[in-house]
């Protein structure tokens, strides 16, 4: 039997439980020693213009090695030339709080935060940008030489007569608030320069990739460069690459001559590693009475930050998976990404799809209520059908595989939707505290939608183990684990004998890393791929071993042995083959490349109570579908889901990164930010459904970020259904119990309006 | 004394417990993900009983028992019944929360050693996991409270 599929615990584990991992901050290398430490000095002002930066006090100040600004950073390549690029160190002005202005450097941590206090900054405040409009007005612009902080658009508004034929349309504008990613490692770095060499650790989720930035910033050879990613504590698409903040260490190890290292503190990382969402959706939807839809169109407006990290591709995945599920007669969808005085967007567990699918789930309910049909039915209604795959969506999309109302249907019947619709209809009739709602989310999501392959070597020695070299690169994931068990299912070496080996440039030099869920179908598949040769090379040495004809040789996958079909007394190991094959044993490198990306789909169910007195919002069931194809391990895959599901449930119920008006940040530690808890959380429910691709061998797509995709709309939907026969239509993200409390009491209030009216007259 | 063994150093009077514990005794399980005593990835035992290593000075620990995850273990490498019970339901992910987590999961069952499902989830209330979504956590620390020897 095939290990594939099964519930195979993870190897990581053991080492994680007893020593701990070794994070950036935890390593303990000679390479190291007497490493200085830097601490940043941050822009405590979301705009001014610098007007001169003293370091005297700092320098004096005990266990300083250096403070380095801008102005000592001439021994690195001019930017690009665009007037919005952003520098490495803020030159003549800074456009959000926490913008890195000057690092101290100093013997110990603590002299660090010391000395930083004695940086003297002069600004000159400027007006801050912060709110959405005032940033599209352009009163005041974030770059001088440009006519609007308008960065990018794209998509198209929707044509006249887009929703001619609708019966019924609805429109509406809600924000997709903006978050942290908060990976509970912050970020951290440690750096050397060494014979004509930078080596850089650090907290990535992708060591090649930070290997070419860093080269190119520093301008070095990407050769002359080591980037290696020790165990890295979680990064949820906010690690990609590397920041800034990690570029500037690693410059200082080379201008300084000395290895330097650095970790962030909370507030840093709140303020200072990107944001995530932050966009404001407009929806109109519209269609006929008996509930179909016809047309839909997406306006998003993305705040990009104080410069354009992601302001092309976040909203530029939203407009492409804005069609969600359904098959609309016409979608459209259009962006603008404006600048903001604010800390720039980056990729965040999703990354521009939970966007698409949180608009058009609430638009779906928002055209159920309006019509007066069960949610439910309106999504079975309009879903893509099972038979119409591959399809493609307005936007361009291909969906690979899917049976939506298959997963819709799934859920339904997991949650026992009839029961919660009769509960919450008695609660109802009881006029009770405490109302049951109910939230429903059909999702399709587009995974390793960036085009690049990944690439994979194993390596079979004299010894009879494996060694799998891969540019995928885990956080959390359990990559060894998974591709291990790659490796066993077509060679039979036992996993205890195989080795993964990721993260580190000198032994994986081409590689792209994890982001955006794409491991398993794109690394996985190379891991695969590369077992698969590896067994061929292997047929034919022992071909020649056993004086045999290839074609005739089994490999026994149980044993680790390779014989002659049906003739055990033949039996070769694996060390023996591989010590046949010459001083390099066995060995494959592939690069493997699908032809297009994959999309995962499901369907959520949130089980949700309010206490309409209070406006408190309690999640206490989540069912899910999540169908990502085939399941290498469901322990792992499950683990996955979780982790999605409490963050979408956190986007709707708690979370949100504020500043205000004058762009200061109002939630810049643990106490302020609302990161969900075990307590605001329940067990969740998980059914499996799996729909194979066939742009892979192993049938697999990404499994990352289907939970938040899909839980996002199903808790925040609950929500409001759950106020729904108060008159409640929609609350803003994070529902809140006072945003709950205030709806209901709007609600009631407009309600009473007419009724006050009809009196009157 | 830290995990059984004694540590002696003059430290500076601000330092806290888990600077010391990673810098001073090379202990690097422990790790820091706050600044407000909000996430719990520092908890370790003292005297038994779990304490936020951030929140508390080194000097306050002079001549008392800390516990680490480094000291859990058995004394031939076997693993606590708390570890055993976070592999098994794959409790952890990044693994950044997880010796917090399992320092205050074994504080958790010593004070109540057969928690609810929600009475372990209150417990954990101070423990942030990023990766998790605590699922398998509670689900690990329910297991053990299932096993005699814990
Ligand atoms: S580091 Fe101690 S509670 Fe966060
Ligand atoms: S396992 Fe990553 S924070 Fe808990």
């Amino acid at each position: 039997m095939s290990i594939l599929g099964t519930r195979v615990v993870r190897t990581e584990d053991p080492r994680l439980l007893t020593g701990g991992g070794v994070y950036t901050d935890d390593l303990r290398l000679p390479e190291l020693d007497g490493a200085a430490r830097v601490t940043f000095v941050h822009s405590p002002i979301a705009h001014a213009r610098i007007t001169g930066i003293d370091t005297e006090a700092a320098l004096a100040s005990p266990g300083v090695v250096a403070v380095l600004t801008a102005a000592d950073m001439d021994d690195i390549p001019d930017g690009d030339g665009r007037p919005t690029t952003e520098p490495l160190l803020a030159t003549d002005r800074v456009r959000y709080v926490g913008e890195a202005v000057a690092i101290v450097v100093t013997e110990q941590g603590y002299q660090g935060e010391d000395a930083a206090e004695l940086v003297s900054v002069d600004y000159e405040p400027l007006p801050a940008v912060v709110d959405f409009d005032d940033a599209l007005a352009g009163g005041t612009l974030l770059f001088e030489g440009t006519d609007s902080n308008v960065v990018r658009t794209g998509g198209e508004p929707a044509p006249p007569g887009a929703f001619d034929g609708c019966e019924v349309v609805v429109q509406r504008t809600f924000p997709n608030q903006r978050l942290a990613p908060l990976p509970l490692e912050g970020r951290a770095a440690a750096a050397r320069w060494a014979d004509g060499r930078l080596t850089l650790w650090a907290s990535t989720q992708n060591a090649q990739l930070a290997r070419d930035a860093l080269a190119a910033a520093v301008g070095l050879d990407a050769a002359a460069v080591r980037v290696v990613a020790p165990d890295v504590g979680g990064g949820f698409g906010a690690k990609i690459a590397v920041d800034r903040d990690t570029i500037i260490v690693a410059w200082a190890a080379k201008h300084l001559g000395r290895p330097v290292r650095w970790v962030e503190t909370r507030n840093e990382n709140l303020l200072g590693m990107v944001h995530g969402r932050a966009q404001r959706h407009t929806i109109t939807i519209g269609g006929s009475r008996d509930g179909r839809i016809l047309a839909y169109q997406l306006d998003i407006v993305q705040d990009s930050g104080a410069y354009p990290r992601g302001a092309t591709f976040l909203p530029g995945l939203t407009q492409l998976m804005a069609s969600g599920v359904y098959d609309l007669a016409y979608c459209g969808a259009a962006f603008r990404s404006v600048l903001t005085n604010t800390m720039p967007i980056g990729a965040y567990r999703g990354a521009g799809r939970p966007e698409a699918t949180a608009a058009i789930e609430r638009a779906v309910d928002l055209f159920a209520a309006e019509i007066g049909m069960d949610p439910a039915e309106v999504r079975r209604r309009n879903v893509v059908a099972p038979e119409a795959f591959p399809y493609t969506t307005a936007s361009g999309a291909v969906y690979d595989t899917g049976d939506y109302a298959a997963a819709l249907d799934a859920v339904l019947d997991g949650a026992g939707y009839k029961e919660l619709r009769a509960e919450q209809a008695r609660r109802r009739d009881e006029g009770g505290p405490v109302q049951l709602g109910i939230g429903l989310a059909t999702y399709v999501e587009i995974t390793a939608g960036d085009g690049a392959g990944e690439t994979s070597r194993v390596v079979v020695d004299a010894t009879g183990a494996a060694t799998v070299y891969t540019g995928s690169s885990p956080h959390g994931q359990g990559h060894e684990t998974a591709f291990a068990m790659l490796v066993t299912d077509q060679l039979g070496i036992p996993m205890d004998r195989i080795t993964v080996i990721h993260g580190d440039t000198d032994q994986v030099p081409t590689g792209i890393g994890t982001f955006g869920s794409r491991s398993l179908q794109l690394g996985g598949t190379a891991v695969h791929q590369a077992a698969l040769q590896v067994k061929d090379q292997a047929r034919d040495v022992a071909a020649g071993m056993i004086e045999a004809s290839a074609d005739d040789l089994e490999l026994d996958t149980a044993s680790g042995t390779w014989q002659v079909r049906g003739d055990p007394d033949t039996a070769l190991t694996w060390a023996a083959v591989a010590a046949q094959a010459g001083p390099a044993g066995l060995a494959a490198a592939v690069e493997f490349r699908a032809d297009s990306p994959t999309f995962p789909f499901g369907a959520h169910v949130a089980v949700a109570e309010v206490d309409t007195q209070t406006g408190k919002a309690t999640l206490i069931r989540h069912v899910t579908v999540d169908d990502a194809g085939k399941v290498l391990n469901p322990v792992l895959a499950e683990g996955q889901r979780h982790g999605g599901i409490a963050q979408g449930a956190a986007q709707a119920l708690l979370e949100e990164m504020c500043y205000d008006p004058e762009g200061n940040p109002l939630t810049s530690t643990l106490a302020d930010y609302a990161a969900i808890t075990a307590t605001e959380l329940p067990s969740f429910e998980l059914l499996a459904m799996e729909t194979p691709t066939t742009l892979n061998a192993l049938g697999v797509k990404g499994i990352g970020e289907a939970g938040t995709i899909g839980a996002t709309p199903a808790v925040h939907n609950a929500v409001i259904d759950a106020v729904a026969h108060l008159g409640v239509r929609h609350i803003d993200m994070p529902a809140t119990p006072q945003r709950v409390w205030a709806a209901i009491n709007e609600a009631k209030g407009s309600q009473m309006g007419p009724a006050h009216m009809r009196t009157a007259q | 004394m830290v995990n059984g063994a004694p540590v002696a150093a003059d430290v500076e009077d601000r330092m806290l417990l888990v600077h010391f514990l990673r810098e001073t005794a090379g202990l690097t399980a422990t790790n820091v993900g706050c600044d407000t005593t909000s996430c719990g990835a520092c908890t370790v035992l003292l005297d038994g009983e779990s304490v936020k290593s951030c929140t508390i000075l080194a000097a306050q620990a002079d001549g008392r028992q800390v516990t680490t995850v480094e000291g859990l273990a058995g004394p031939g490498g076997e693993l606590h019944p708390m570890q055993r019970a976070f592999r098994a339901e794959h409790g952890l992910q990044c693994g950044f929360c997880t010796p917090g987590m399992v320092m205050a999961s074994v504080s958790l069952l010593r004070e109540n050693p057969h928690p609810t499902e929600a009475e372990v989830r209150s417990g954990l209330e101070g423990n942030l996991c990023r990766c998790t979504g605590y699922h398998n956590i509670v689900r690990a620390v329910l297991a053990a409270a299932e096993e005699p020897a814990s």
